[in-house]
């Protein structure tokens, strides 16, 4: 049961990543965006992380990708982007594509032989707030000081200069 | 159980089509989604390497890489709508201001 959701899952986020490379409409490629990290949060599910699933869909699919979507409906390509006419460009980054895929496998090859592990872990929301408040304080703290920079950053770039 | 490595696969394909889409797509709010996806792939190796360790602190790794991606988001697309307003275009050819 578990090998045949993860099989499913794992083949449809490869499959709406591949249809977002292959897809010209901006639009599509936000909701098959939003289809793949659903079915990553189903795959985090999986994997016996239930608080972080839940966030994935809420912060990813939901929050982020509507803004996306927000920012795709203002400014509003009539048309699709056409393609890349230069087709070795296409070539080079397949060729590139194997060449990091082995690359990076070569390089987690030592995680292959980890055991699988049966033991419970408590990730809970309590668990993971216990631990965020006490042994993560400080990257905790530092990254709202982030959000409230960025927050500011983008009301500052965005906003209409005044005519005097 | 499904061992780990077959998750770590799975985020290394991931990854490397992250990275295919940065290089083949042309406008840049597919670029800016495919920096998402590289994202998530990181992600999934984290929670499997805590899931393998039996520790919650990759998990909290996560919650830190989530919220920088949705800070990051709010400023690329600030600067993508800052972009479209001044040049009328978001293809990523078009915008070579600075290219010599």
């Amino acid at each position: 049961m578990g090998y045949f959701l993860f099989f499913l899952l794992a083949a449809l986020t490869v499959g709406a990543v591949l249809a977002m490379i292959i897809s010209k409409n901006q639009a599509y490629n936000a909701l098959f965006l939003i289809l793949a990290f659903a079915c990553l949060g189903g795959i985090f599910a999986l994997l016996e992380a239930p608080f972080i699933a839940v966030v994935q869909i809420i912060i990813y699919a939901g929050a982020i990708m509507v803004l996306f979507i927000f920012v795709i409906m203002m400014i509003n390509v009539r048309y699709g982007i056409p393609a890349e006419k230069k087709k070795w460009t296409i070539y080079l980054s397949i060729v590139l594509a194997v060449v990091l895929i082995i690359e990076l496998i070569l390089s987690i090859k030592g995680a292959f032989t980890l055991p699988v592990s049966t033991a419970i872990i408590k990730a809970g929301p309590t668990d993971l707030g216990r631990l965020l408040f006490t042994k993560y304080l400080y990257p905790f703290e530092i990254t709202s000081i982030l959000i409230i920079a960025a927050l500011v950053g983008a009301i500052v770039l965005i906003k209409k200069k005044e005519k005097k | 159980m499904i061992p780990p490595n077959y998750f770590l696969i799975l985020s290394v394909i991931l990854f490397v089509l992250g990275s295919v889409a940065f290089f083949v797509k042309k406008d840049l709010i597919t670029m800016f989604m495919s920096i998402e996806i590289m994202l998530n792939a990181a992600n999934l190796a984290f929670i499997t390497l805590a899931r393998s360790a039996n520790s919650a602190d990759g998990q909290i790794i996560v919650f830190f890489i989530i919220t920088v991606a949705a800070a990051e988001a709010a400023v690329g697309l600030a600067i993508i709508l800052l972009i479209f307003r001044q040049k009328k275009t978001i293809k990523s050819e078009d915008i070579k201001l600075m290219k010599g």
